[in-house]
């Protein structure tokens, strides 16, 4: 795979250069359609695959009738449970070691509707579309659990690890003058991707290719490899683009062993795409959460406690945490602190990562509650947070790496004009429009890991990155071509990035949004290892036409090699390269510790054990936001639209404004639907989630967007990364929905609890 | 895999023809049909295309009335300059249809055709029973997710929703809709659901919608189409209505009103009550809030679409008092 750079600017502009805001590189191939996604591989002997899955939330499958499917045209296989080869349970993404148990990706005990029960393969999509529905499950059915709220959910398994105190909370809130208690919600959000979820999977005898979208290609290589019990290396994991990810298409899923399966029991390609409706069943998405956020203060608004219990939905017979108390425990200072949360098992998919799980909403609980403390007190919502402003982590009682949210605070109320609000609820009105004014914060913390990368320099002088890693939107493409002409000294239209194929220079995951701060580094780390033995050969070859000058350093600028003085001659990268009879230089680095052994190394890349934890050492690294935010309310309608979000973030130093800005707005468009619309509803009898589809599971459309300012007040965070970014992707969800809903009780004195606020909860 | 067959009929009468078989349906823009039998709801043998068929698709509008061809697309009808300032309520309710790509796509008599939204209609394979889809098996959704569904025109055998934008602003204008040489009022083309909702339309095997006609009317050139809806922007209504006002001479006192709502009734709702009310009064506020009321009169709700009986009233209302501001 490869992207052809267009020219944005030249070095001398700025854009090139690390920092500048170099137009995306993958643009022009997306928006022309010639850029290839995963399953549009053509491949020869390609055949299809479709899933079946369960109609029922809880139970067993009693039989299926395969007859009519096996018998209509064009059906290859019909698989069931019954006639598939049971696969090797997989270790999970911390490597830990699995259970000596098969897995079998298509379900006899049925723990949620839409769990894979059968796939039909045939000639064609159609003809594999038409015979899956031929196909005759029947069960007994048993009474399923159908959400939080069931009562047959009870209290759930109480998470130690997610156990943070300090203090005594509980003596600190009864003797605090002002106290607030609340519960807030928020339910089954989806990540809802453009591009569903699919994969073109080709066995070669023991080698397994893999056409998948992927937000891991190293991780998924390795659960395809344990799970068919072949070494990893004969597995190729291929993802050039993604059309969205959110965190959820970072695991190897039970759909990819159903493919893998067929074409390995038909030894043909197997093509399998999950429709629309698969793709809220198929996966998980955000589990629902339920918090009480409880504060007790003074009468001056400082806080003396915080008392905060969370619980999240999982499956029947998965686990996910959804980290509640994550932004709780480290937004405000407080001396006395209890968090504590249970895990609620619900005959739903379990539950998965999507955009800043945890933080996200535990923001929402916090950023509520710390707004109703304003109002009981009486103060206005932006100085409450400025008078329990945390000067350090208030949990690992750490120095912040930097903390620029005070700045934030000033930045984003300058520019929304935050001093003229009037402070009373429904004091604001445009005619029938109630407006309110509402501020929160968000965080999430940096995520740090070792990367690794190779870089080419190539005979005409052009330069070639490689890497395992991805793109899926966020600028990977771009800014690595950006690091690796800034360090080389080559203008950025003359680098090639290669991403997304297992076969490069491995890397870990891409979620947490740590990418970007583990590849600049690594690629930073690699070209400057090409670029000394550029140099070295320059000088100290004796066919170089600089080895007279005897000089101890060259200079490399806009692909030129000139001494640092001018004197002697200027070449080209090419012409060195000829000079010396060298095709290329390659340098491979990583960022790795250099005693690592290779066991190591793998881990590093296929698990994500050996991140580096954030409150490492002597700091606490997050990325931090501050949201500001209009909305305006019909009174009669209760309709509320947001008219005006003023944010400013502080993500360190970004590698690419431009593309930063992009991912910033992207989260907060993602905040406004999580907000105002996002929700899966449960049909409460079938315990399954009927909106499947984006006619009914509802995501802003750009009418619902108003004009986004995004302020950066970010500065080098040389704790964080190499190149002194932090986090951008997921920060900027984290706040957007409190900020509205306090927007939403300033224009109406209604508090909303319960995400989304939807105009039933306000007429 | 599901054959059938493909048919491009090459005159109206052809496709009369086409259509009476078993099995066959009129394909139009095809954004409903498609994705109909896409979800396995729709099962057409024949497919019988009349997209083609010259002379469908004209909007011709003088002072008696305006006339528009079956085949005439959203997006011409909602910019064409004669229905925009004599049927402003038809723009606008075309206007706030679907996505730009649909209006683009979709035919006006494949609009008024357009089937409900009822979750439970569109899966038959997780929720087997549905009136509509499947006679006799009863009805998925009482009892189930009803946030979207009717609070007026329900049965005990279908709750679905009408979900169609334009249908309501036509029946507030006593529109017709010509099936070759017959004429059926709106009103009387959509049926409601008692106990046979599979039978949606008085359209019978073999009739073609050939065009649309709607009387000019002082109320229709003053009109407009409000609609209410969770997102701002390709949603079906929550609450929706259709008003025209004429005033007599004094500019107050209202003379004809024309009221029908969309998204809370089963087929689109012309609310007599609220115009009977009102005609002959002077516009006032709270005697408009009042006689919006009556829009609900008889309206049952299935717990959570209740807010729609609150929010219809105010949709109403509201669209009136704005007509009556432009006085
Ligand atoms: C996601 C989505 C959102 C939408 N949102 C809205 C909305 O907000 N408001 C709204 O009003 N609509 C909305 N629609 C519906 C849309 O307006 C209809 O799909 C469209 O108008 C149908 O027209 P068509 O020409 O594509 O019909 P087709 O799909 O071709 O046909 C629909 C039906 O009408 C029949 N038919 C077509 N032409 C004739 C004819 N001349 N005589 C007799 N029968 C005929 C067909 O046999 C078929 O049964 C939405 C649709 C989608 C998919
Ligand atoms: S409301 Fe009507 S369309 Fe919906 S399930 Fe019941 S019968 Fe079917």
């Amino acid at each position: 795979m490869t992207v052809h750079m267009k020219r944005h600017g030249d070095a001398s502009d700025g854009t090139e250069a690390v920092g500048g805001r170099l137009s995306r590189v993958d643009g022009p191939a997306k928006i022309t359609g010639a850029a290839k996604y995963a399953v549009e591989q053509r491949l020869d002997g390609l055949a299809y695959a479709v899933l079946v899955e369960s109609t029922i939330a809880a139970g067993k499958v009693r039989s299926i009738d395969t007859d009519a499917a096996q018998a209509a045209p064009g059906v290859l296989k019909v698989l069931t449970r019954d006639n598939i080869p049971p696969l090797k349970t997989a270790s999970d993404w911390l490597g830990t070691p699995p259970p000596d148990a098969p897995y079998c990706p298509l379900a006899h005990d049925i723990t949620f509707s839409g769990q894979h029960v059968a796939a039909v393969v045939a000639e064609t999509f159609e003809q594999a579309v038409a015979a899956a529905a031929l196909v005759k499950v029947s069960y007994d059915e048993t009474p399923a659990i159908v959400d939080l709220s069931d009562a047959k959910a009870g209290d759930g398994i109480p998470i130690d690890a997610m156990t943070k105190e300090w203090g005594d909370a509980a003596t600190a809130f009864a003797a605090a003058p002002v106290r607030i208690c609340a519960a807030y919600n928020t339910p089954r959000e989806y990540q809802a991707p453009m591009e569903p979820h699919g994969l073109i999977a080709r066995w070669e005898g023991d080698q397994l290719t893999v056409w998948e979208p992927s937000q891991w290609l190293d991780g998924m290589a390795r659960t395809y490899a344990e799970w068919f019990g072949v070494p990893f290396e004969n597995v190729r994991l291929v993802s050039p683009y993604i059309g969205g990810g959110f965190g959820s298409k970072a695991l190897a899923l039970g759909h990819g062993a159903v493919a893998a399966i067929a074409a390995r029991m038909l030894e043909r390609p197997v093509r399998l795409v999950m429709t629309r409706p698969q793709t809220f069943t198929g996966y998980g998405g955000r589990a629902a959460t339920r918090q009480t956020v409880t504060i007790g203060a003074d009468a001056d608004g400082i806080i003396q406690s915080i008392v905060h219990r969370g619980v999240n939905e999982t499956s029947i017979d998965g686990m996910w945490v959804e980290p509640l108390g994550s932004t709780t425990s480290i937004m405000y200072q407080t001396p006395n602190f209890s968090s504590r949360q249970n895990v609620v098992r619900v005959n739903s998919v379990v539950p998965g990562a999507m955009r800043a799980p945890g933080e996200n909403p535990s923001a929402f609980g916090i950023e509520s509650a710390i707004d109703e403390l304003a109002y009981e007190v009486g103060i206005d919502p932006l100085e409450i947070r400025l008078r329990n402003y945390a000067e350090q982590d208030p949990h690992a009682k750490k120095a912040w790496s930097t903390r620029q949210l005070r700045e934030a605070y000033a930045a984003g109320a300058e520019r929304f004009g935050w001093s003229k609000r009037s402070p009373e609820p429904r004091s604001m009105r445009d005619g029938n429009q109630l407006i309110g004014w509402g501020v929160a914060a968000g965080t999430y913390p940096v995520r740090r890991a070792y990367g690794e990368a190779m870089v080419r320099i190539l005979a005409d002088g052009s330069v070639e990155v490689e890497s395992s890693s991805i793109d899926m939107g966020q600028g990977t493409y771009t800014i690595l071509a950006q690091t690796a002409a800034e360090t080389l000294g080559v203008p950025a239209d003359n680098v090639v990035v290669k991403l997304g194929d297992s076969r490069f220079a491995r890397a870990g995951v891409t979620g947490g949004s740590r990418l970007a701060g583990v590849m600049t580094g690594a690629v930073h780390k690699a070209a400057s290892a090409a670029l000394d033995e550029l140099v070295g050969l320059a000088i100290s070859d004796q066919r170089s036409p600089f080895h007279a000058l005897q000089a101890n350093t060259l200079v490399v600028a806009n692909g030129r090699i000139t001494s640092p003085r001018g004197e002697g001659p200027e070449v080209s990268i090419a012409e060195l390269l000829a000079s010396v009879g060298r095709d290329r230089i390659e340098a491979k680095g990583d960022t790795m510790p250099a005693n690592s052994t290779a066991e190591e190394r793998y881990k590093n890349y296929t698990t994500i054990a050996m991140a580096l934890p954030h409150t490492e050492g002597d700091y606490s690294r997050y990325s931090w936001c501050a949201h500001f935010i209009e909305v305006r309310v019909d009174e009669d309608f209760g309709t509320v639209r947001v008219s005006r979000v003023v944010s400013a973030l502080d993500s360190g130093r970004l590698y690419n404004p431009k593309l930063a800005e992009s991912q910033w707005k992207g989260g907060i468009i993602m905040g406004i639907g999580q907000a105002l619309l996002e929700e899966g509803i449960v049909d409460r009898r079938h315990g399954r989630i009927v909106n499947n589809n984006l006619a009914d599971y509802l995501v802003p459309t750009n009418a619902d967007i108003p004009d986004i300012e995004v302020i950066s007040v970010g500065i080098p965070d040389p704790h964080s990364s190499a190149l002194g970014g932090k986090g951008v992707g997921e920060l900027a969800i984290v706040g957007v929905a409190p900020a509205i809903a306090n927007a939403v009780f300033h224009a109406t004195g209604k508090r909303i609890r319960d995400l989304p606020i939807t105009l039933e909860k306000l007429i | 895999m599901r054959d059938f067959s493909y048919l491009r009929a090459s005159s109206v009468d052809a496709a009369r023809q086409a259509s009476a078989l078993p099995g066959a349906m009129l394909l139009a823009g095809g954004t409903t049909l498609i994705d109909l039998a896409k979800c396995g709801v729709a099962e057409p043998d024949t497919l019988v295309d009349i997209t083609h068929l010259k002379g469908l698709d004209a909007i011709t509008v003088d002072d008696r009335g305006a006339t528009i061809g079956a085949l005439a697309k959203m997006s011409g009808i909602a910019d064409h300059a004669d229905i925009k300032s004599r049927y402003p309520a038809v723009s606008e309710a075309l206007w706030q249809a679907a996505s730009a790509q649909i209006r683009n796509m979709a035919t006006i008599g494949g609009n008024l055709m357009q089937r409900t939204r009822c979750p439970y209609f569109r899966d038959g394979e997780n929720f087997p029973a549905c009136n509509k889809r499947r006679p006799g098996s009863g009805c998925s959704a009482i009892g189930g997710v009803t946030r979207g569904h009717a609070v007026l025109g329900t049965s005990e055998a279908c709750i679905a929703t009408y979900p169609g934008d334009l249908a309501v602003a036509l029946v507030a204008f006593d529109a017709m809709v010509h099936l070759g040489d017959r004429q059926v009022a709106v009103d009387d083309f959509f049926l409601l659901p008692g106990a046979a909702p599979e039978r949606e339309h008085a359209i019978q095997p073999g009739e073609v919608i050939t065009a649309i006609s709607i009387p000019g009317s002082t109320a229709a050139r003053r009109s407009t189409y409000l609609k209410v809806r969770d997102r701002q922007s390709y949603e079906f209504a929550a609450a929706s209505a259709a008003v025209g006002i004429e005033f007599e001479a004094d500019g107050r006192t209202i003379r004809d009103l024309r009221v029908a709502l969309g998204g809370v009734a089963t087929k689109p709702w012309r609310a007599r009550g609220v115009e009977a009310a009102l005609k002959g009064k002077v516009l006032d506020a709270d005697a408009v809030k009042r006689a919006s009321l009556l829009a609900v009169e008889g309206a049952v709700d299935h717990g959570a679409n209740h807010y729609k009986i609150e929010l219809a009233p105010r949709v109403v209302a509201r669209a009136i008092l704005k007509l009556g501001e432009t006085a």
